[in-house]
């Protein structure tokens, strides 16, 4: 054993590496894209490590291996849990011979996603155990412990850290590589009775599932991830039960000599109902204090209704709780100051007299030199006042919706943005509609929406904004890019060959940066009939990291910040009424340059 | 008895370097330390946030409102943006020099700088002030603000780190290349 300072998902991958995972595949999603990328980099021989298109092919790699015996770990973020739902919900019902745990990071805030939606209610309606950490120790504690139990029943088990434990760092103790478990897979063993789904198996197998999960709510009542913290005096009559990372805002607000017993459930499903039993004897009423779903309070009053148990229990439901958004250090104070019955710490308001100034508003932009940026505002200009609807996606490219920009009409979910302008056409013929996305997000889930509106007769124009990575979450490779997680360098795969093979004629590579250009060929373009396409190439600035960098002659420079209404450049600013550009931002892109109509700026290298 | 600070500023300025140099500045001298950070959407130049917790019976990674024994603002925005973690007596080391947004340029709130700094000089008492600008050009670098702002943050005695301590962090953690321009930049004071 050795001491390191790591993040949760950092923990969690090293975790996975000391039980002996032998397949990690997963696709990136804040907060969890960390977890694969430290397996990739601290991995031994005998783990294999992927980024899959989507999060349904990383769970069926998983699945396969883990049917073949292997040690597998499927990594993915609360809403690509959607994407894998599909082969999910059916592999509950067959089951894996080797231990597979699919980690999902969910997202109170949300932070950094479309939805709040709570993995611990996924695993209740898939019928799946899942373990909920509460600290980067508890995760690497928890992640080996779920693949003993996932290989002890022969099912799929779900980790569900949130990113406050995701991306929260601890020193912790964590096995040397020599003390890494050795897993040796047997090999895939032909038995269609067992894995091959119909009717007859799946109503067997139901029954199998509800008597497991009956008898692990027994077992796992027993388990060091379920346990409570006896209370101190008075308040001792009273509880708290409480999971993940308020657990830790609970213990912030513990009064050490006088304070409720608290239960950390470490297993929101199967719930451990004896352990609830005994944490709620004797005790008058019960705070439950969770982010999301109130799962452990329903748990709690199922336990109450069918145990006959006079004990009160509070939380969400009764409003002592918020019933949505991430749970703080002092929301949670406050809700136990009430609850409690004893007044919160006083608030100092700020005095009135002496208000707070008014702060600039920070919300995320499209770096400097972004070419999406270029993308957008090529779109835009050749579109003018024409009626369109601009169909956005999942990616950074989603931030072309802020001002002055504003090209994003639409955002659903990852590849849905194909379909929606589809739809859109059909209710409205004369709108000429557009469908932004990215090349991962192509990938991922681009290609059928694409292939679905050409066979149907759409007309609509598809701008792929290719920077050759998956940028948002922090430059991931994908088949357009040639290289695996394994170090391999492959042959890529060709968006454009892909559009031609659909059956589009009309796909055109063009360099956004190149703005006349650009213009030009979205005017042609968006007037051609049925599907086309508009493949807009160049890397992402953060990736290419280019050297030069534009500069305004102050002398030149008529001050009509055309640069910085068109464009909302964070490396342009106004200085003493003039168009002024941050060297340290600015990577010498030229959109400004071209935009500029007394050519005042100059001394950027396109790429 | 905790250090709780909170590190304040724009994505891109190195706040995370910062809270990591921390981090191993509480290791070397055999303190338990829990961090938490932005990671992800909010990194595009949004607002970024980092919360450090040095020494014994820390639970949560983050710290409360009115909790933080320092907070080191690499913006002056962002400092009154995170004032309320300040607890009363808490000292806060701030860089004086703005970064304004593209929108206060397009239509949003505008950035008065000067009522920023003129409001934390009254209601912080234990207030730093780091002249970023006078601190690049004296180093000939803006991209070490942030050990600049550890070195004030250092002498303002607001920490149980010493500048020994984090001085070996940087050994530790600062590429070869970077280690002379970061040792000046701890050592910065005007």
């Amino acid at each position: 054993m050795h001491t390191e300072f790591l993040m949760g998902n950092e923990a969690i991958a090293l975790g996975a590496l000391a039980a002996g995972v032998n397949v990690v595949a997963g696709y990136p999603g804040t907060p969890s894209t960390e977890v694969l990328e430290t397996v990739a980099k601290r991995k031994g021989g005998q783990t294999y490590v992927e980024w899959s298109v989507n999060e349904k092919a990383a769970m069926e790699v998983a699945a396969g291996a883990a049917y073949a015996g292997a040690r597998t770990l499927v990594t993915m973020k609360q809403v690509g849990l959607n994407v894998a739902s599909d082969p999910l919900m059916s592999l509950a019902y067959i089951g894996v011979k080797g231990g597979m745990v699919v980690l999902v990071a969910d997202d109170p805030g949300p932070i950094s996603s479309q939805t709040e939606q709570d993995t611990r209610t996924f695993a209740q309606y898939s019928k799946l155990p899942c373990f909920d950490p509460s600290g980067v120790a508890d995760a690497y504690a928890m992640i080996q412990d779920a693949f003993k139990l996932s290989e002890r029943i022969g099912s799929p088990v779900l980790l569900r850290p949130t990113t406050r434990v995701d991306h929260g760092y601890e020193s912790i103790k964590v096995a040397d590589q020599d003390e890494w478990r050795v897993h040796q897979p047997e090999g895939f063993v032909k038995d269609p009775s067992r894995w091959v789904i119909f009717p007859r198996l799946s109503v067997v197998n139901h029954a199998k599932i509800e008597a497991r999960n009956a008898q692990l709510s027994e077992t796992l009542s027993d388990s060091r991830d379920n346990f409570v913290l006896p209370g101190a005096g008075e308040a001792a009559r009273v509880g708290i039960a409480t999971h993940g990372i308020s657990y830790q805002y609970v213990r912030e607000n513990l009064d050490e000599a006088n304070h409720p017993s608290v239960l950390r459930v470490g297993t929101p499903f199967p719930f451990p109902e004896r352990k609830a039993v005994q944490f709620l004897e004797g005790l008058d009423e019960v705070l439950c204090v969770e982010e999301l779903d109130p799962v452990i309070e329903r748990a709690l009053i199922a336990v109450c209704g069918k145990f006959g148990l006079s004990t009160k229990i509070r939380g969400k439901l009764t409003g002592d709780i918020q019933p949505s958004g991430e749970n703080t250090v002092e929301s949670v104070g406050k809700a136990i100051a009430c609850f409690l019955g004893s007044e919160p710490a006083a608030e100092v308001a700020p005095a009135e007299a002496d208000p707070a100034p008014q702060l600039p508003v920070r919300p995320p932009v499209l770096c400097a030199g972004c070419p999406h940026r270029a993308s957008f505002y090529a779109v835009k200009k050749a579109m003018g006042k024409r009626k369109t609807i601009y169909c956005g996606d999942i990616g950074c490219y989603t931030l072309g919706n802020a001002a002055p920009l504003d090209m994003v009409d639409t955002c659903l979910c990852m590849g849905a943005g194909i379909n929606i302008a589809q739809g859109v056409f059909r209710v409205e013929p004369d709108t000429t509609c557009f469908a932004f996305v990215g090349d991962s997000t192509f990938f991922a889930s681009g290609i059928t929406g694409v292939v679905n509106a050409f066979y149907n007769q759409a007309n609509l124009t598809l701008v792929v904004l290719d920077n050759s990575t998956t940028a948002m979450t922090g430059h991931q490779p994908h088949p357009g890019t040639g290289r695996t997680m394994m170090g391999e360098v492959v042959q890529k795969v060709s968006i454009e060959a892909v559009l031609r093979a659909i059956g589009l004629t009309t796909v055109e590579t063009v360099n956004p940066l190149d703005h006349k250009h650009a213009v030009e060929t979205v005017r042609r373009v968006a007037d051609e009939p049925g599907v086309k396409a508009i493949i807009f190439k160049s890397p992402c600035v953060v990736l290419a990291r280019p050297q030069s960098s534009s500069r305004v002659d102050a002398t030149a420079c008529i001050g009509c910040q055309r640069c910085i209404h068109e464009l909302g450049c964070p490396a342009l600013s106004l200085k003493g009424g003039k168009a002024t550009i941050d060297e340290t931002q600015c990577s010498g892109c030229t959109l400004c340059e071209q935009v500029c109509p007394v050519g005042a700026i100059s001394g950027g290298e396109r790429l | 008895m905790t250090d709780d600070i909170i590190l304040c500023g724009v994505g891109g300025q190195g706040t995370i370097l910062a809270s990591k140099l921390l981090a191993s500045a509480a290791m070397g001298r055999d303190l338990p330390v829990k961090t938490a950070e932005t990671i992800g959407m909010a990194q595009r130049g949004g607002s970024v946030l980092s919360h450090v917790r040095i020494g014994e019976g820390a639970a949560s990674p983050l710290i409360g409102t009115r909790r933080a024994s320092l907070i080191i603002a690499f913006e002056p925005a962002e400092a009154v943006r995170q004032l309320a973690f300040l607890r009363p007596g808490g000292t806060v080391v701030v860089s004086d020099r703005p970064i304004v947004p593209a929108s206060a340029l397009v239509g949003g709130p505008a950035y008065d700088v000067e009522a920023v700094m003129a409001y934390l000089r009254k209601r912080v008492e234990r207030l730093v002030v780091v002249d970023a600008d006078a601190a690049a050009r004296d180093l000939g670098s803006a991209k070490c603000l942030n050990v600049v702002l550890l070195g004030a943050a250092v002498r303002s005695g607001a920490l149980m780190l010493t500048a020994d301590d984090i001085a070996e962090a940087i050994r530790r953690l600062v590429p070869e290349r970077f280690q002379d321009l970061n040792a000046r930049a701890l050592a910065y004071a005007r």
